[in-house]
């Protein structure tokens, strides 16, 4: 017989499921895209990740070990490489290295540590890197490198995105296939919608993430701009255009899906996936700025606590 | 496609060892040991003392109160005395110690194995015989049966439902029980319809035991008014409320509603068997099927086991404990309890000895909710775990209370899917008695 016995109130077994399990799969699943990144955008796009994903790992360490003096890293768990792949997928290839760098520090520093690490934070980290390098650098980050320049960095040229184009005439805006494989300029991680979709599967066969915030964002984002483009089709593009282009396909199915910034309920879920696509066309559409994912997902990440309060489950036989 | 319940739910790994194993007697013990608490409400009162001789079936302690059940002795001999024993609640209980010498049965049992078709007696003759052999519920909740077979006066019952669905890993009794004593099971079934006063029964049984299904089918065939319903493998399927949900559609409303506010009563199908001893055979509850188990366990069984028999007896004859074992528990893995040792006495309500290796039993350590929402996802209640387990981490009782904390069926789905294994059922569970008791005193006020 054994010398002690364990004793702890049911149950007694688990499933097995682990944070870093869901983690590594979200790892997994941005494989794809970074692989892409890398044949579209070449050097640049390799520098790019890299520094972002060091940097966002050695800020994590290091506001652990000096600021928190927590004795356990929290490296493990690999929501810091998942914010550092995001941030670098977020960017244009060219940006400096110097920029990255700060970038990722107020990601995770201010995005993630602040709050008291991964699952307090309220705002996606990677989004909030992201913004403060557009409002810090407007020109930088909204100026993207033309694709297959592959060992171009800094001295790589630039050239406009279809998102910037929306408002002029629509005979410069890239093709249905172009977009879908990637061979465009934008931010080096969003522009295969192959690989993001492939990406999407894993996330899904794995049951890491449900369908219905992806799904939600991206069927809005198609009726809204479907029905402008109806009324005006002269001024508007047609939604799958919009669906193809810009940040929709990483923010939808990569970042409005980060388990800790998203509702709990299906059903919150869907409004959370409404408010983002509505808001995302609103920018896209009317705003200033040529795309509106990051903003659209950080607008709505503020007001999920109120979701979470609106969106209760059905309670088991109340008004069967 | 078979039915099931509509919301949350699980699919921890079957383990059913023991499915293809027969009952075996277990050996008597050399000192029977019967708690006085072994039933849901109040304890039993002794009425025997120290020197007295009992004989197998001896009535040896009485209901304290309505909701109570009597306990008859399991073997014959000479009570010892009237102590206290760490049971399997793992607190320290009273209990009748009884020193066995022979096998000597009262003889007004009927020993025969006849299966006794006839039953002509009245509903309240029968339920009056349910209570005087001490049947409780043997699912594992211990509920005394002549009260559930009293529903309120109001309530209109349409249907009883036959609990076989043994959803938690494991255990096999109920399964090896259908299999071995399908005829008596089916004139319980007709025993409890005559007591309700009603005509429809439905067994219902998870797809994993096929074997089973088909047997019942088969013996119910001839048999109006019992159905047979294969269910989808889920658990909590066991539970009254999903059981009542995935057999007839409708919900139980939160409490205090019971099930027969919804029509239905719900018994266990090793309750059946044991009802079917009492009216039939004179036999009150002094024995049931204890699978004994576990994945390093040698040899794994469902035993026929006499009630009172310290738990390292069955562990010794299923082969003794693993040198691995980390835990030992009474019941399933979902929602057993852990036992302190092994000299624990078995009771009414134990399904099941489950002997987990250490490298299971071991709990990770704990981290911060993520909030994938997994836990919302798998609540069979459509509760909210995380907001529940902060609420009772923070004594917030009255957020536990406004977010339905006492709808808690404590199936352990949310705190076996969590992936930062944080215990919440244990959380669930502190402040469930918390806003309990908090009710309790505000409706006293009243």
């Amino acid at each position: 017989m054994a010398e002690k016995l364990y004793i702890s109130t049911s149950p007694h077994v688990h499933c097995g499921d682990t944070i870093e399990k869901n983690m590594h799969w979200v790892i997994t699943a941005l494989m794809p895209a970074m692989v892409a990144s890398f044949i579209i955008f070449g050097l640049g796009a390799f520098i790019v990740t890299a520094t972002s994903v060091a940097s966002c790992l050695l800020s994590e360490w290091l506001i652990n070990r000096y600021l928190l003096h927590r004795d356990r890293s929290t490296l493990g768990d690999g929501s810091a490489v998942i914010t550092g792949l995001l941030l670098a997928f977020n960017l244009p290839s060219n940006l400096p290295v110097f920029a990255v760098v700060m970038g990722a520090l107020v990601a995770i520093g201010i995005g993630k540590m602040a709050f008291g690490g991964l699952g307090n934070n309220p705002f996606n980290p990677a989004l909030v890197g992201r913004v403060f390098l557009l409002i810090s650098f407007p020109s930088r980050m909204t100026s993207w490198p033309v694709p297959h320049q592959m060992t171009a960095y800094s001295d790589a040229v630039t050239g406009a995105t279809p998102l910037s184009q929306f408002g002029y005439a629509n005979d410069s805006i890239p093709g249905y296939w172009d977009l879908f494989i990637g061979n465009t300029g934008g931010s080096l991680g969003e522009v295969c919608a192959l690989a993001l979709l492939i990406g999407f599967a894993i996330l899904l066969w794995r049951k890491v993430i449900t369908w219905h915030i992806p799904v939600t964002i991206m069927l809005t984002v198609a009726a809204l701009t479907g029905i402008m483009w109806l009324v005006n089709p002269v001024t508007y593009v047609d939604p799958l255009t919009h669906l193809l282009s810009g940040g929709l396909m990483l923010g939808s199915i990569f970042m409005a899906t980060d388990y800790v910034t998203s509702p709990m309920t299906v059903k919150g879920q869907v409004w959370y996936g409404v408010g983002i696509g509505f808001l995302t066309v609103v920018i896209r559409l009317f705003g200033s700025y040529p795309e509106g994912m990051s903003f659209a997902i950080l607008i709505m990440n503020a007001i999920v606590p109120l979701i979470n309060n609106w969106c209760k489950p059905k309670h088991f036989g109340e008004a069967a | 496609m078979a039915n099931t319940f509509r919301m949350g739910g699980v699919h921890p790994e079957p383990n059913k060892l023991t499915a293809g194993m027969k009952i075996e007697p277990a050996a008597l013990p050399k000192q029977a040991v019967f708690p006085l608490s072994q039933h849901i409400g109040a304890p039993a009162v002794p009425c025997v003392q120290k020197g007295d001789r009992v004989l197998v079936g001896t009535k040896i302690a009485e209901p304290g109160g309505f909701m109570s059940a009597f306990i008859h002795s399991s073997v014959s001999g000479k009570v010892a005395k009237i102590d206290t024993i760490v049971d399997a609640s793992g607190q320290r209980k009273p209990a009748i110690f009884i020193d066995v010498e022979g096998d000597e049965w009262e003889p007004s049992i009927d020993r025969s194995d006849k299966v006794a078709l006839q039953c002509d007696m009245a509903a309240s003759d029968i339920i009056d015989k349910i209570r005087n052999a001490g049947v409780v519920g043997m699912g594992g909740a211990c509920f005394p049966t002549h009260v559930k077979l009293c529903p309120p006066k109001d309530c209109k019952i349409d249907t009883l439902i036959i609990n076989a669905v043994e959803c938690e890993p494991y255990l096999t009794a109920d399964h090896r029980l259908m299999l071995e004593y399908s005829d008596q099971i089916i004139v319980g079934i007709r025993i409890i319809l005559r007591a309700l006063g009603i005509d429809r029964a439905v067994i219902g049984i998870e797809e994993n035991k096929p074997d089973a299904i088909e047997l019942m089918k088969m013996k119910t065939a001839m048999v109006s008014g019992i159905e047979v319903m294969p269910l989808k493998m889920r658990y909590p399927q066991g539970g009254e409320k999903q059981l009542i949900e995935a057999v007839t559609g409708r919900q139980v409303p939160p409490p205090p509603a019971l099930p027969a506010n919804v029509g239905c009563v719900v018994q266990n199908v090793g309750t059946v068997f044991a009802i079917y001893e009492a009216v039939q055979k004179n036999k009150p509850l002094f024995e049931r099927i204890v699978t004994v188990t576990g994945k390093s366990v040698s040899n794994p069984c469902n035993l026929k086991v006499r009630m009172g028999t310290p738990v390292s007896q069955l562990i010794e004859q299923a082969g003794g404990m693993p040198q691995d074992t980390g835990k030992l528990i009474s019941g399933g893995p979902m929602m057993g309890r852990p036992l302190l040792g092994t000299e624990a006495p078995v009771v009414k309500g134990t399904s099941g000895i489950l002997m987990l290796p250490e490298k299971d039993a071991v709990r990770r350590e704990e981290r911060n909710c993520i909030r994938c929402a997994k836990c919302v996802q798998a609540c069979p209640m459509g509760l909210e775990p995380y907001l529940l387990g902060t609420a009772s981490e923070n004594a917030d009782w009255e957020t536990a209370e406004e977010n339905w904390i006492t709808s808690c069926i404590e199936c352990g789905c949310c705190q076996s899917t969590c992936p930062s294994r944080r215990p919440l059922l244990d959380w669930v569970r502190l402040g469930k008695n918390k806003v309990n008791g908090i009710i309790r005193a505000r409706n006293a006020k009243k």
